[in-house]
């Protein structure tokens, strides 16, 4: 019976042990559901705000748009419906405050009550018109065409070059001047660590004493360990007003202040891998480079780094995976602009700082709060790729080494 | 005259080696003056703001005066709860990872799975956690809600340390344990994890650091922009100091008269993570120390 009851128990705590194991492996599931599940929800709506509708005059042949098109109707690039495949008519921009040029306060209503039938005879009435307007003040007896927009589209998605998901009538919900900007800061800031952290790395594994290593390598430890609003913090303070005296901008929140910043923060991921991979060369492949009369610099470069490239590169992709991650310092100083930047001087915008910044004011499930769980997407695939390709390499690194 | 003068050659190979070495070494000390730049500059501008008033007393006036008390306090429940989901669970499965699980592909799996867990973004956590507890379970903005994602961040560094813990203990215990007739969950009970614990503990105490100073995850999952009082369950909303810090340098209604209070929060802030390594680095040392001597 005891030994019953210890066989019984040994089980349970092992089972009890698994289920602790499997939990980590159950959350990334669990990441991958949600964010997937919000942000491919984005494809499936339309780039309009809700109950909210685009009318045109019925003979108008036009039945569907895309949002770019719309948005170019608005911005006036695009003036005469022939350019949509229409008739030869000018295109006429209602816009409700025009009401008033139309009808009085009176003929509205005190409550809005005659509106829909205004708006009605004012579609009805120009030939050429479009407007934009609360689905609710369409009418039974509405004369008007309502345009079909287009669902937003993959191209329109990646290939889009405005990020604007609150634009009225219609959201511009590209991507590609957040994919620019977080490449830019990223690469800038790995620029910057890359060579810092490998001369230092050096520095600790192969030239510096063990007193020196035993106090330097904890401090740089410690690096990793302030927390990034405090990095954000900082930069704000000290590296923003110096960039911008420094070369003279009107504002000093930019790219080249995230990647300074981004670049400190990178530096101990990027020192300890690499040293690591150093300290791990054979000591009689050292040895015997020092035997043939090599001094210990040229061991170093010629032994020593060829060693422990697979090492390094490691280091340098982990480091671009934690800039490309990195939230709260790089939306304190890089100035978030949306535009395709073209120089390191201009203010940009990431991916994680666009979700930090804006997700408070996205509406629960509506197409701005799911457009930014596809950029979550977005950056959980770039951190996925980047853990795969580090464990190929060191793997890799492994199995040339037995 | 011969071929190579050999003489020349050492020299110009020391040279380069001189420089090199120097260039190395200069980068080394730039690296940590760095370091104690941020720090100083952060302790200079902030320790005459901090007293017994800034750190126990609400924030007034538009957070322009007063003190830091419920973001301390928010900060503390939210390690409190994420260190009280995420400690037991990774050790219990570091347990099950080092002294259970048999080589293979399942295994191996896993461990893929842990560490693509600890490379995710904090602001991806962020968004996990504002579809899963706050929306899905219902959790609202609450401390419950941040803790649990905290915790889900922390999990994968408690587990790794935890592990690497356990490595470190001699196998020939394990094996005098089992020969002497105790099972598998007895030896590591009573032989493994006593040994492995101090560096379990070190390991607690850098994840605790870790999270309290984490912004991104709890944006959207419990912090509070200006809540003079203090949370009354784990279902409020709470302010936390990362957070606080964050939101008075950038977005205050007055950010020139808060700064004082942006320098203290941020000192506050680096003094708990320099805190949390010291003692982790001590206590390291320290049992690193008596386990030599025994």
């Amino acid at each position: 019976m005891k030994n019953f009851y210890k066989k019984f128990s040994e089980r349970f705590i092992e089972g009890l042990l698994m289920i602790s194991s499997t939990i980590t492996s159950l959350t990334v599931v669990l990441i991958i559901f949600f964010l997937f599940k919000e942000g491919l929800g984005v494809f499936n709506k339309k780039p309009l705000e809700e109950g909210y509708a685009v009318v045109i005059n019925r003979l108008n042949s036009v039945g569907k748009l895309n949002a770019e098109q719309i948005k170019n109707i608005y911005d006036q690039k695009i003036n005469n419906w022939s350019e949509l495949g229409g008739a030869n008519d000018s295109i006429y921009l209602f816009r409700m405050e025009d009401i008033s040029n139309y009808y009085t306060d009176e003929q509205i209503g005190e409550n809005f009550e005659h509106l829909p039938d205004c708006l009605n005879s004012i579609v009805d009435s120009i030939k050429g018109v479009i407007a934009f307007f609360p689905e609710k003040y369409i009418n039974k007896s509405f004369k008007g065409k309502q345009l079909e927009v287009d669902k937003v589209s993959l191209k329109e998605f990646f290939g889009g070059e405005e990020w604007f998901p609150t634009s009225q009538p219609v959201s511009q919900l590209g991507v590609k001047p957040l994919i620019y900007g977080t490449l830019w800061v990223s690469f800038g800031a790995i620029l910057i660590a890359l060579p810092l952290g490998l001369a230092a790395a050096i520095y600790l594994s192969e030239i510096a004493k063990g007193r020196v290593r035993r106090i330097m390598k904890p401090l740089i430890e410690l690096l990793a360990g302030i927390p990034s609003v405090v990095y954000g913090f900082f930069g704000l303070v000290i590296i923003v007003p110096f960039i911008q005296q420094a070369f003279n901008l009107p504002v000093g929140e930019t790219g080249l202040a995230g990647s300074i910043v981004l670049g400190i923060m990178a530096l101990p991921t990027i020192i300890t891998i690499s040293e690591d991979a150093m300290r791990n060369t054979p000591r009689a492949m050292k040895e015997a480079s020092l035997a043939l009369g090599a001094s210990k610099w040229q061991t170093i470069y010629k032994i020593v780094i060829p060693n422990s490239i697979s090492g390094i590169t490691a280091a340098a992709i982990l480091g671009i995976g934690r800039a490309i991650g990195e939230t709260m310092a790089v939306l304190m100083v890089t100035g978030n602009a949306a535009v395709i930047p073209t120089g390191i001087l201009q203010p940009m915008r990431t991916i994680p700082a666009t979700i930090a910044a804006e997700l408070g004011e996205a509406p629960d499930g509506g197409l701005h709060y799911k457009a930014l769980f596809a950029l979550g997407c977005i950056l959980f695939i770039i951190t996925l790729l980047i853990n795969l390709i580090v464990e190929f390499v060191s793997t890799n690194r492994k199995n040339t080494k037995h | 005259m011969p071929l190579i003068d050999e003489n020349k050659l050492t020299k110009s190979k020391n040279r380069n080696q001189k420089i090199a070495f120097f260039l190395f070494a200069s980068v080394g000390y730039f690296i940590v003056t760095i370091l104690v730049a941020i720090l100083s500059f952060i302790v200079y501008k902030g320790i005459g703001v901090i007293n017994w008033n800034f750190i126990s007393q609400m924030p007034e006036e538009g957070m322009t005066k007063g003190g830091i008390y419920p973001a301390i306090i928010g900060t503390l429940y939210l390690v409190s709860g994420s260190m009280l989901f995420a400690f037991p669970i990774g050790v219990l499965a570091a347990i099950y990872m080092n002294e259970y699980f048999k080589d293979g592909i399942i295994k191996r799996i896993v461990r893929m799975m842990t560490n693509n867990l600890a490379g995710v973004p904090s602001i991806v956590f962020g968004l996990f956690g504002m579809s899963l507890f706050v929306n899905k379970l219902g959790f609202g903005d609450s401390i419950l809600a941040g803790s649990l994602t905290l915790g889900l961040l922390v999990l994968p560094i408690v587990i790794r340390t935890t592990e690497e813990a356990l490595k470190a203990v001699d196998d020939t215990f394990r094996q005098a344990s089992l020969g002497l007739g105790a099972t598998k969950w007895q030896t590591t009970r009573r032989v493994v994890l006593p040994i492995a614990f101090p560096n379990i503990i070190t390991g607690l105490i850098l994840s605790i650091g870790r999270v309290s100073g984490e912004t991104a995850p709890i944006l959207f999952t419990v912090a509070a922009y200006f809540l003079p009082k203090l949370p009354s369950s784990i279902f409020d909303q709470a302010m936390a100091l990362p957070y606080h810090l964050y939101v008075i340098s950038t977005s205050g209604t007055n950010i020139e008269e808060s700064r004082p209070i942006a320098y203290g929060t941020a000192l506050v802030l680096i003094l708990i993570v320099l805190i949390c390594n010291l003692i982790a680095n001590g206590l390291r040392k320290y049992f690193s120390k008596k386990v030599k001597m025994n």
